[in-house]
């Protein structure tokens, strides 16, 4: 197939579309206007495609509600503050189980913030986000071929599971150019029996999350933990860079990932043994390969654009068996792989090791 | 022995948890009995929304989604979309449309979505025990107007089915009652009518019921079907406020004339 040069919104646009979803409701904001223009223009040309320019991030999310029940592969997506208005269609959507995908591309927060990639809705995104009791898994794309791939993944996975998906970048990877191709969607496996539209003949169905028996209430969010526990153990994505001889790592996700593996290139010309652990999915989050990684080696640092989120799955899953420290850069601030190598630098450099920053 | 009435076949053998003297219990009846009458069962999906009727669905015998409080037509505008040749109705009251959704509602009516829109009036919240709602009048005691609806602090009770007749979208407005047989049957005319235009495709409808709620508003089932009469229809009076297809219908046929 053929490379083609996009912009990241757009690259989500088209691997949605190509996915087979055929249905996307939006609110405009800034970082990510281009995935909703992307989409008006391309739902238009597909047949059964419907695009609706929503007049609000909550009334969008509750229009991908009824297109999923309804059958069609559905996305919306946001920045920060407007993924924090659809987080009651989300709890809802994971109570009733209805697939859809749900793109974030965080800006500096919290509040208005700005319009600058962040990464701080990682607790938002990895806790489920909204009210109740439940996951939703999340990815966390660090190239233009992530973001095609994992978009359309996102669409397999949130039908695999009935669940909401979310890709969760930022500003920088949406608006960066890089070359893409686009691969084969898989044909689509969605029992016709979760699809409402009329009982027809047969028997009436109801989708609901209102469960008043608090018994049947705690049945049926067993029932959610043990999928969630599936989507654990089946669903782990990471990326190892550099590690085999390493003695210090670097956990970085998305666009921090790419400065890490820019320092990380200048790191090694200095002779310094600096390896990345990358997650890909940042829920499941890849607590296993973390702990193994940590057998071998003694030294982290945990990177993000926050004032620290990560470091916490980080810290649970390497359970004190190794040291781990933490740079962050919150508010927007895009750091040079230069300031991150410099960083490692003076923690690589003193003798004592990592200093925990906390 | 010929059978004249029973159970509508859009209805589940359930016994309503409605208040005696509700009015939620009689729309949702004639909602049952015209669509079996429009014979739209199988292809009919229904929105209840959060409020007494969020359990609507244990007694509709017809698919039902619910909707988040005041969610009711954007959800039901993604399933309209998708599914284009089904008919999609969501129930709403008071604060669930003219509170917490009056955006997805009024915007739902704006786009003109061809779809249905059952709303019952009570002029209180029922379900949460009898707090203020949108529509509540000027000076009506609530729980949380315990001296009376005051509109420097309170606002005006919202008009709307006056509101959405002005929205363009808008095909098809009628504000109704179950207060006397009479009423009723002039309710369901209404629903039938609503119905029937999204049938063929002529764009939202909705329509009000001014329903009884005996247990919030503190009166006997009797003494709520005259206060719908001697006061509160005072606020909201009866009348079909918009029938755009019948007005095109109108005008066309007085063009036709010599
Ligand atoms: S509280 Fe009012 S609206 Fe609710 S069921 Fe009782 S009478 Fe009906």
């Amino acid at each position: 197939m053929n490379k083609v040069l996009m912009q990241g919104n757009k690259i989500i646009g088209e691997a949605a579309i190509r996915a087979g979803c055929r249905f996307y409701a939006g609110y405009p904001i800034t970082p990510q206007n281009e995935i909703p223009e992307y989409m008006s223009e391309r739902l238009r040309q597909e047949e059964g495609g419907v695009f609706v320019q929503s007049e609000s991030e909550v009334a969008a999310i509750h229009m991908v509600i009824g297109a999923s029940a309804a059958g069609a592969r559905a996305m919306t997506s946001s920045s920060s503050p407007g993924i924090s208005l659809k987080q009651e269609g989300i709890s809802s959507m994971a109570a009733c189980e209805l697939p859809a995908v749900i793109v974030n591309m965080m800006r500096g927060g919290p509040g208005l913030g700005n319009i600058s990639p962040s990464q701080g809705d990682y607790f938002q995104a990895t806790r489920g986000g909204g009210h109740g009791d439940y996951r939703i898994i999340v990815l966390g794309p660090d190239s233009a071929q992530e973001l095609a791939d994992l978009t359309m993944d996102a669409f397999d996975l949130a039908d695999q599971y009935r669940t909401p998906v979310m890709i969760l970048a930022d500003g920088m990877m949406g608006q960066m150019m890089e070359p893409v191709v686009f691969k084969t969607p898989k044909p689509r496996v969605y029992p016709e029996s979760f699809i409402m539209k009329g009982a027809g003949a047969g028997k009436s169905k109801i989708i609901r999350g209102l469960i008043l028996d608090p018994l049947d209430m705690e049945e049926h969010n067993w029932t959610l933990d043990r999928k969630y526990q599936v989507i654990a153990q089946k669903e782990t994505r990471h990326e190892l860079y550099n590690t085999d001889d390493a003695e210090l790592i670097l956990v970085a996700y998305g666009t921090g990932a790419r400065i890490a593996k820019g320092a990380i290139k200048r790191l090694r010309e200095s002779g310094l043994r600096v390896g990345l652990f990358r997650p890909i999915t940042l829920w499941p989050f890849p607590t296993n390969e973390l702990r193994d990684l940590a057998k071998k080696v003694e030294n982290f640092l945990v990177f993000e654009m926050s004032t620290g989120q990560m470091v916490e799955d980080v810290r649970l899953a390497i359970q004190g068996r190794a040291r781990i420290g933490f740079h962050g850069r919150p508010g927007g601030v895009v750091p040079t792989p230069v300031e991150l190598a410099n960083v490692v630098m003076r923690k690589y450099d003193s003798k004592a090791g990592i200093i925990d920053h906390f | 022995m010929k059978k004249v009435f029973s159970r509508p076949e859009s209805m589940k053998k359930n016994i309503f948890h409605y208040c005696a003297g509700c009015g939620h219990s009689i729309v949702h009846r004639l909602i049952a009995e015209v669509i079996d009458e429009l014979g739209i069962r199988g292809i009919t999906i229904g929105v209840p929304p959060a409020g007494c009727a969020v359990l609507a669905y244990n007694y509709f015998d017809i698919d039902m989604i619910e909707a988040q409080h005041g969610r009711g037509p954007a959800t039901a505008t993604g399933i309209k979309r998708v599914l284009p040749d089904r008919i999609v109705f969501s129930y709403q009251g008071d604060g669930d449309l003219a509170a917490i959704g009056i955006a997805e509602s009024f915007h739902a009516a704006n786009r003109g979505e061809n779809i249905t829109v059952v709303f019952i009036n009570n002029a209180v919240y029922g379900m949460t025990g009898g707090q203020m709602a949108p529509t509540s009048l000027l000076s009506q005691k609530t729980t949380t107007s315990p001296v009376g609806r005051n509109n420097i602090l309170d606002g005006y009770p919202v008009q709307v089915s006056e509101i959405f007749s002005l929205l363009p979208g808008t095909s098809y407005i009628e504000r109704c009652t179950v207060n006397s047989p009479a009423a009723i049957l002039k309710t369901k005319k209404a629903i039938r009518k609503a119905f029937q235009y999204q049938i063929d495709d002529l764009g939202f409808s909705l329509v009000e019921i001014l329903s009884p709620c005996p247990t919030n508003w503190k009166m006997t089932s009797i003494e709520s079907c005259h206060w719908i009469d001697e006061v509160m229809s005072k606020s909201f009076p009866l009348g079909v406020l918009k029938d755009l297809p019948a007005a095109e219908q109108k005008k066309k046929k007085g063009e036709q004339a010599p």
